[in-house]
């Protein structure tokens, strides 16, 4: 059999968009979503998941417009509540494969207490959680993932809060998938992703994505070419950083697959345990 | 011939009970007195039936989870009491305008804030019809009993189904604490709805077209028709709009497929109104002693008598006038400081003497307080 064009494959990609949602999207031209919304499709049509078996949940922000351009059960919901959301999803349907787009406001700040007990449960969800240390949809505010001492149009004068480093939370809550890239590394992104959804647990995929439009404007970052350049410079591979002190890896991005754990139970299996255990006494 | 099943049951268990009969399979909540019980047995028996039974971090995750598992197809319930129903209604309002069918139950308590967690309380009534920002309809009942709480509970998902929308069933911390005898229904004594799915394949699909009832056709998630839920204000296929033309007619779907059909949702006891001079009008808790205060009266000579609110949104403008016409005096009791007698002043016409009997303190509306009130306005 002849291998796959590169046409072929756009083709492929272009069926997950939705065929009656209008496009352009609502989002800013660069804006690091679009690649990251790119490597999820493309890692769900290596896998060949059905598309009737995916349920894409988002919150409210930029990041959270994704699902609805994409041609899958898709529940756009209500700030912060987008993992609540896809727990009971995926705990009313288990057979579904539920996929959460999320800011890093969406699910760190008034969605942080679902993403605490998601990863706790280690309920079956994979969770991508854009991290553009910014609110993107509301024109540049703060957010629990704004370095200190960074702009935005709530911290004028620099942050003087201090910022979540969100696989360490989600890994310390109990998820156990955890795995990081930049925007500029596309394919590795795709791949992390698959990993991400054939794993059986709560999976966290964090991927920096650029907000040039207001973290890149109030920071001079650069556009979203030059954004998306210090990526790479910034990112270190996790193998790499092991042996680096501290102090080196201030500013910089540890990414590659930062924790995995097989062995802990998964929320829905031991519901349906316990299911079984009754029905069989009766 | 079998025994009916008599029992002893309280009433935030014969919740359980009747949403089981309707079909409930997803349960997701977070104690809170006095509802507890209700998440407890839901525990209890819903893995018994291959249900699914989850506690959430709290509230807001309570009915997010409830959303979901009814959009995936399952018959979903939570239960609170007011600073949980508070936190619940952000999410309230997406089911409103997501045409989501769900139950929520709210065991009212004192308040504001946390105020009397043990004490009952009325005071949520108008929080069950305007408590989410925004405009929608919104459809409540209130049980008085045990025995009740069965069957209003059947009524509230067999009206969520029916009409795509989350019902609220208000009961109070005395109807769910109380233990009262009750004959549990036979499989098949009450009929079940279950909501209308699609016949047009997916392609053909319009998950919120405008039928003939406004009620649109709703498939589960998993049945091939991938569609797009959102809480941002859309058109029939789901997707967001800022047009005008396309957001008034949205927005009328949600008041019309309800406020049509009031006369089918409406549910009232009538008792002893056909030649009644003045008439209690009451629900929930205070309609047991308001009944039993009409019946003292009676006795005496008075000629009172008793309304009932099962349904209490939409709220029953056309059957209360008619009821009430011969009247020239309602006593409208409830505890709180004066939620539906609004509604009854704007229903009834000027020369019906509006009175009221009220109380706040976390007791009930006694016969006797009732009697005494009915002297005063005599
Ligand atoms: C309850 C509630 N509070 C506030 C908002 C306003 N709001 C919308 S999006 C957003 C922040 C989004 O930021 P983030 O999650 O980081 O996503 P991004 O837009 O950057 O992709 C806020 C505060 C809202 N929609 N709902
Ligand atoms: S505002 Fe920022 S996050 Fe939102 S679309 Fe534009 S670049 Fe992307």
């Amino acid at each position: 059999m002849a291998a796959t064009t590169e046409k072929q494959r756009s083709d492929a990609i272009l069926t997950y968009l939705r065929p009656r949602k209008k496009f352009p999207s609502v989002w800013c031209a660069g804006c690091g979503n679009g690649i990251v919304m790119s490597a999820l499709v493309r890692a769900i049509d290596n896998l060949k998941l059905d598309k009737n078996e995916v349920i894409m949940v988002s919150g409210i922000g930029c990041t959270s417009r994704m699902p609805v351009y994409l041609d899958f059960n898709s529940l756009h919901t209500t700030h912060g509540r987008a993992l609540a959301f896809a727990t009971g999803a995926k705990f009313a349907q288990p057979k579904m494969k539920v996929i959460v787009v999320t800011g890093d406001g969406d699910s760190l700040a008034i969605g942080g207490n679902h993403f605490i007990h998601a990863c706790r449960r280690n309920i079956d969800i994979t969770c991508i959680l854009i991290n553009n240390h910014i609110y993107g949809m509301t024109g540049g505010q703060g957010s629990p993932t704004t370095p200190a001492g960074s702009f935005s149009t709530t911290t004028p004068f620099g942050n003087s809060e201090k910022a979540f480093d969100p696989c360490a939370l989600a890994q310390a809550a109990g998820a156990t998938f955890v795995a990081r890239h930049t925007v500029h590394h596309a394919p590795q992104l795709e791949k992390i992703i698959m990993q991400a959804i054939e794993h059986r647990g709560f999976s966290l995929v964090e991927a920096i994505s650029n907000c040039h439009t207001y973290y890149g404007r109030l920071n001079k970052s650069g556009d979203a070419v030059a954004m998306i350049k210090s990526f790479k410079e910034r990112a270190v591979p996790v193998t790499k950083a092991k042996d680096m002190p501290a102090e080196e890896l201030v500013g910089k991005f540890v990414v590659g697959n930062l924790y995995e754990n097989n062995v802990k139970t998964e929320f829905c299996d031991e519901y349906q345990k316990m299911v079984d255990m009754l029905a069989a006494r009766k | 011939m079998a025994e009916p099943k008599r029992k002893l049951m309280q009433g935030n268990i014969a919740c359980v009970q009747g949403a089981i009969y309707a079909g409930m399979r997803f349960f997701a909540g977070y104690p809170i007195t006095p509802s507890t019980e209700i998440a407890e047995g839901s525990a209890r028996e819903l893995p018994r039936i291959g249900g699914r039974f989850i506690q959430m971090e709290d509230e807001i995750a309570s009915i997010a989870a409830v959303i979901a598992a009814s959009v995936t197809g399952k018959k979903s319930m939570t239960a609170t009491s007011g600073p949980g129903f508070s936190l619940m209604l952000e999410n309230i309002g997406y089911a409103y305008i997501t045409e989501t069918p769900c139950v929520i139950v709210n065991v009212q308590r004192g308040g504001p804030s946390t105020g009397l967690p043990t004490k009952v309380s009325q005071s949520d009534t108008m929080q069950a019809r305007w408590g989410t920002h925004g405009d929608y309809t919104a459809i409540a009942v209130a049980p008085s009993s045990v025995g009740d709480t069965i069957t209003e509970t059947i009524r509230a998902f067999n009206l969520a189904e029916r009409f795509r929308t989350p019902v609220t069933i208000l009961l109070d911390e005395v109807i769910g604490h109380m233990r009262e005898m009750v004959t549990l229904p036979e499989p098949g004594q009450i009929p079940i709805f279950n909501r209308v799915k699609p016949t047009v394949p997916p392609d053909k699909f319009e998950p919120f077209a405008m039928t003939a009832n406004l009620v649109s056709p709703m498939p589960a998630y998993g049945e091939g028709y991938r569609y797009n839920v959102t809480g941002l204000t859309h058109d029939t296929m789901g997707f967001s709009t800022n047009r005008a033309d396309e957001i008034w007619p949205k927005l009328d779907k949600l008041k019309n497929k309800i406020e049509h059909y009031t006369d089918e949702i409406t549910k009232l006891r009538v008792e002893m109104m056909d030649d009644a001079e003045i008439a209690y009008i009451s629900y929930g808790t205070v309609a047991r002693t308001s009944l039993q205060a009409a019946s003292i009266a009676r006795k005496a000579g008075v000629k009172v008598g008793s309304i009932q609110l099962y349904t209490i949104w939409p709220f029953p403008d056309k059957q209360l006038l008619e009821l009430c016409a011969r009247c020239k005096k309602v006593i409208v009791g409830e505890l709180n400081m004066g939620q539906i007698v609004h509604e009854v002043k704007r229903v009834l016409p000027r020369d019906i003497e509006v009175h009221t009997a009220q109380r706040y303190d976390g007791e009930i509306l006694t016969p006797l307080q009732l009697l005494k009130k009915l002297e005063e306005v005599m």
